[in-house]
């Protein structure tokens, strides 16, 4: 009884708008990095090039970067005075601060190490030989990739979208500094927490976060899941 | 390797010097940035004492003493959150005020918004279109979103701009996006836009103060302060800080008042 009074009262408090539109950053996130990972971690699993050094680190770089740095150069270089947020509202009307296309823009950069990395892992466990002999058997490249390397390597592609599904719900740093927390556009569930818990709303801090634990739990055991059955292979 | 060690040794010295006189912490509303800037370096100046600030939202402080935050000394921007502090037994007393803020219209250089204390051109702008995006604090938690609100519903604005606030964190980051150049202005601490720094990049006007409930800031020690932390706590109420506080465009409580 009262346990069902007290699900009633965390469901109550919970900012059902902040959340689907973290849902809605993390999707696009995902699906918009998806060919462009691919293609990266292809290029870092298998080739050998000038610069090769240079271009990992700067994928890597968004792990060690501290939010507040792509936030501040968000802000200044992608503002309404910048010739760069001036380019954008002309080509698309919107903005890039204070706008979910920002926070998109953002996250895309942040995401990058989240989604290459475990692709290009298993892209780099498929045996050139394999792929060797499906040329042989006159499989154009195109087809290689999709009937061959794509099934191959789709446990690490999957694990690669959960993941950054995952670590956008959670983005917080650049999301306080450009978001401005507009109701549908910038704030997002993390924010809703953060705005909730200043207010000593704690009922819906705490039932937001609860949530938002559970998401992310899910999230990270379908990583850890996946991540296992590449090793098997 | 000579250098090495003269360079390590200099770094102990300073962390041993440092370790031996406390400084005095404080937790300050970020209205007060600008403000208690000089005012602490002018003590430090005439006392030889070490006072060490941390800007940020009070509500955020308000959160954080009672968990253990090492402060000294709470210089909130709504005394409401003194009273809650001091009824839960952290605080030494209920403080004093120290100063009474006022709200501004901040617009950037080169917007197309005009400022005036009426609000007359803000409520063109937003029939008109000029008015993409206006910035405040959020008033659901920072003193100064609370009362940006109250203003802007005693102006008849505040249904007109669902859609079109962008909500600082706390007052200085309103004030940050009303000059990002992606807002077209903000309603901030009139005590903000009175320092050169941001003076520089925009104009501003006073609202009236009848407008919104008056921003009653106060000031507590905290139940742990230091004897070096009241001597600060004095200093605030004496005549030259009350009158930086002047200078910055707060109002002042009677002098001695509760």
């Amino acid at each position: 009884m009262t346990e069902v009074s007290s699900v009633t009262a965390a469901i109550a408090v919970i900012d059902w708008q902040a959340l689907s539109l973290s849902l809605q950053l993390a999707s696009a996130t995902a699906l918009l990095l998806l060919p462009l990972a691919i293609w990266l971690a292809r290029l870092l699993a298998w080739s050998q090039f000038r610069h090769q050094g240079a271009l990992e680190a700067a994928i890597l770089l968004p792990l060690v970067l501290p939010p507040t740095v792509l936030g501040y150069y968000l802000l200044l270089g992608f503002g309404g005075a910048s010739p760069l947020g001036q380019a954008y509202h002309a080509l698309t009307g919107r903005a890039l601060v204070f706008s979910f296309d920002g926070l998109l823009a953002a996250s895309l950069v942040f995401n990058l190490p989240f989604a290459v990395q475990p692709m290009q892992r298993s892209f780099a466990a498929i045996p050139r030989e394999v792929r060797e002999a499906a040329w042989v058997s006159g499989l154009s490249r195109w087809q290689t990739f999709l009937r061959i390397e794509l099934p191959l390597a789709w446990p690490g592609i999957a694990a690669a979208l959960a993941l950054t599904f995952a670590h956008t719900l959670g983005e917080f740093g650049v999301v306080l500094m450009v978001g401005g927390s507009l109701p549908g556009e910038t704030k997002t569930i993390a924010i809703a927490i953060y705005d909730q818990a200043q207010a000593f709303n704690d009922s819906a801090a705490a039932g937001m976060s609860a949530l938002l634990l559970a998401l992310s739990f899910v999230a990270v055991l379908l990583v850890t899941r996946l991540g296992r059955s590449v090793l098997r292979r | 390797m000579r250098f090495l060690l003269f360079f390590l040794l200099s770094v102990f010295a300073s962390i041993a010097s440092v370790a031996n006189a406390q400084p005095t912490r404080v937790a300050a509303a970020s209205d007060l940035q600008f403000a208690l800037g000089e005012i602490v370096a002018r003590y430090e100046h005439e006392s030889g004492k070490k006072v060490v600030v941390s800007f940020g939202s009070s509500g955020n402080f308000a959160r954080q003493i009672p968990q253990g935050a090492p402060f000294d000394l709470f210089l909130s921007a709504d005394e409401a959150y003194i009273f809650r502090l001091a009824g839960h037994g952290l605080l030494r007393d209920q403080g004093q005020l120290y100063a009474i803020g006022r709200l501004a219209l901040l617009a950037p250089h080169g917007s197309p918004l005009q400022v005036d204390s009426e609000l007359r051109d803000l409520t063109a702008a937003i029939s008109d279109g000029r008015l993409q995006r206006l910035a405040i604090a959020n008033p659901q938690h920072a003193p100064y979103g609370r009362a940006a609100r109250a203003a802007l519903e005693r102006a008849g604005l505040w249904s007109a701009l669902q859609g079109k606030l962008v909500l600082g964190e706390n007052v200085a980051q309103a004030a940050q996006f009303a000059l990002s150049g992606s807002a077209q202005g903000g309603i901030v601490a009139w005590s903000l836009v009175k320092a050169p720094e941001l003076a520089r990049h925009g104009v501003a006007a006073l609202l009236p103060e009848s407008w919104h409930p008056p921003l009653r800031q106060r000031m507590a020690l905290t139940r742990d302060a230091s004897e070096d932390a009241r001597r600060f706590y004095d200093y605030l109420q004496q005549a030259p800080a009350r009158a930086l506080f002047e200078r910055y465009g707060f109002a002042l409580p009677a002098s001695g008042n509760q």
